[in-house]
């Protein structure tokens, strides 16, 4: 390579840093001067609203509760299997029963107890909401009947479906050796009621949409139903179906927080409920690093989205942002 | 030689707001074996609509088509289309296109391999096997409109249908697979129906030449037998005086005898550009 080009390269990847680097530095930089700024301002009675560095201390706070409390967890289990191996030397028979420990979860357990119910109440939400709406978006007639249920249960809140499955759950989920804890599938069916109709609706749309050409050229190649279903329906509605999608799984997240909140299942909801309760003076700062994390947690799942989506789609011209 | 296709009279009514459209009234034409037939006319006098009762897209309201003697019901391989604007599935490679297509019509008769081989013997025809792997918003117009005739040619049809096939390309692009087509129609000796507002292309390709009068209510109004030896060269045709004549017979009927009066901004236009418009969906 000449110097030239050696040259011209150089220039042109420091253009990209300042686009995609400095600018962004410079957003959050100003965010967090005008943060510390009207925090110092803010009196609540749990003392100041919390600025960056409290909160940055609350999170070293939360990283080493967790470290304390996972060596807890492993010296109560040490200490059952020397229990267990010195009644075992004495009696040979004796055969010992390990007790799981109980002791209380940490901010980064509550954490990974929301994402996996969250994606699989969205995994839920999808099972149901692509094969419909491809149903829908086929066929006129399922569409108008559909059509009115479809709009009148959209638009519900999921404080609204909370007590109802709650209900349901308690009712109908009655197993002496479960599977799933109960708040588990409380907060996971709301977060599916809640999460699949955007992706129902853009499915169907979708599916509706796709081009009167190719339409004809199915029926003149005489496809059968499920040859025309997968090679001409479904990959025309591939870029709506993920429209649908990427909006689903940013619902589900909003509306988990809300359902833990509410329902007192385990997960980040609860977590900020029990701090707002607990009304110490660290509370304020941890519900804080609670917010961010959340923000941060369902950016990541939106952009996980987007890299399925374009894995996925065949159209690599489709600006994705 | 026997007929191959039978079109006779043929209506076709389409329901609008307004009471019953009638687009086509009493189209009669008998077409042999290997012959290429050209549709011209004025946009919306109902060259598509043939076209697409032919295809079986459409259902005449009246009248009906025979293809060897029976009765053409729904669209089907054997009367392949090739679409104006290509109509290729954007997220197949041209290879891929075509095979769906071979896939279809051979699965019974053709091995794998063989069925491989016929998909690249077609795309060898229209001179796109450099491009099969690529998908279609990677070529360009005339080679998706290439891949297009490729996979209408693998699905072996007795008639093949052709919808403006070159209208949205460009004027040299469009001589060249003019070109083509004149070369792949000399070894194959397809029936092709042919649409096209172009009267170079409708003179240079065809045997015969259908001039449509306008609608609504649209018919054939005059037929044209072309006798020009095969194969025609468009650069020794272009002084050649039986060429010309043909040339100016056509242009005579489309700007003479059925002059299309569309006045600008009028109230008239509103309502037959409407109707034109249900005729050519």
């Amino acid at each position: 390579m000449s110097d030239l080009s050696i040259h011209s390269l150089k220039e042109k990847l420091e253009q990209i840093s300042i686009k995609s680097l400095l600018l962004p530095l410079c957003g959050i930089i100003i965010f967090i001067m005008l943060w510390q700024v009207g925090a110092s301002r803010v009196h609540t009675s749990l003392g100041v609203f919390p600025g960056p560095a409290v909160v940055y201390e609350q999170w070293g706070n939360l990283i080493s509760e967790h470290q304390s409390e996972r060596v807890k967890e492993q010296r109560f289990y040490e200490r059952q299997e020397d229990r267990i191996a010195k009644r075992q030397a004495k009696d040979p028979d004796y055969v010992g029963k390990i007790r799981s420990y109980t002791g209380k979860p940490t901010f980064f357990d509550q954490i990974f107890t929301s994402l996996y119910t969250v994606l699989a109440g969205f995994g839920l939400a999808c099972l149901i909401a692509i094969p419909l709406g491809i149903l829908i978006g086929l066929n006129n007639a399922v569409y108008s009947a559909l059509n009115p249920v479809i709009q009148v249960f959209k638009p519900v809140s999921p404080l609204a479906w909370l007590p109802l499955v709650t209900m349901v759950v308690s009712a109908t989920y009655v197993s002496d050796d479960p599977i799933f804890s109960k708040s588990f599938l409380t907060s996971m069916f709301t977060v599916t009621l809640c999460c699949m109709w955007p992706t129902l609706i853009n499915t169907a749309v979708g599916v509706a949409a796709v081009e009167k050409d190719l339409l004809n050229v199915s029926k003149v190649l005489r496809l059968g139903w499920f040859t025309h279903v997968m090679k001409i329906v479904i990959p025309s509605a591939i870029p709506l179906m993920f429209t649908g999608l990427r909006l689903s799984l940013g619902i589900a997240w909003m509306v988990l927080i809300a359902a833990e909140m509410l329902a007192q299942n385990p997960g980040l909801g609860k977590f900020v409920w029990d701090e707002f309760q607990n009304g110490s003076s660290n509370s304020l700062g941890r519900i804080m690093v609670a917010v961010l994390m959340i923000g941060f947690i369902g950016f990541l799942l939106d952009r996980a989205m987007l890299m399925v989506q374009r894995f996925v789609s065949w159209d690599k011209t489709q600006i994705l942002r | 030689m026997a007929t191959h296709l039978d079109i006779s009279q043929v209506s076709i009514e389409f329901p609008t707001p307004k009471g019953a459209f009638k687009a086509l009234d009493g189209v009669n034409l008998k077409i042999n074996k290997g012959e290429f037939v050209s549709l011209i006319g004025h946009s919306g006098c109902g060259k598509s609509t043939v076209l697409n009762i032919v295809a079986g897209l459409y259902d005449a309201t009246e009248g009906g088509v025979l293809l060897d003697g029976k009765e053409v019901k729904g669209p089907g391989p054997e009367r392949a289309v090739v679409f104006q604007n290509h109509s290729l599935l954007p997220w197949l490679t041209s290879y891929q296109n075509v095979e769906l297509a071979v896939k279809q019509v051979f699965k019974k008769t053709k091995s794998k391999k063989e069925m491989h081989d016929w998909i690249m013997h077609n795309l060898d025809l229209v001179h796109m096997t450099h491009a099969a792997d690529k998908r279609p918003d990677e070529i360009s117009g005339g080679m998706k409109q290439r891949v297009g005739i490729a996979r209408a040619l693998a699905m072996e049809p007795s008639v093949l249908l052709m919808d403006e096939p070159f209208g949205a390309l460009d004027a040299l692009t469009r001589a060249h697979l003019q070109d083509s087509l004149m070369e792949i129609q000399k070894d194959l000796n397809n029936t092709v129906i042919m649409i096209t507002h172009d009267v170079d292309e409708a003179v240079l390709l065809s045997d015969r030449i259908i001039m449509m009068t306008n609608g609504p209510a649209a018919t054939i109004g005059e037929i044209l037998d072309v006798d020009l030896p095969r194969p025609r060269d468009r650069l020794a045709l272009a002084n050649d005086a039986k060429y010309v004549d043909y040339r100016a017979q056509v242009l005579t009927f489309l700007y003479e005898k059925q002059r299309k009066v569309e006045p600008i901004n009028g109230n008239a236009k509103a309502t037959s550009s409407s109707a034109a418009k249900v005729a050519n969906a």
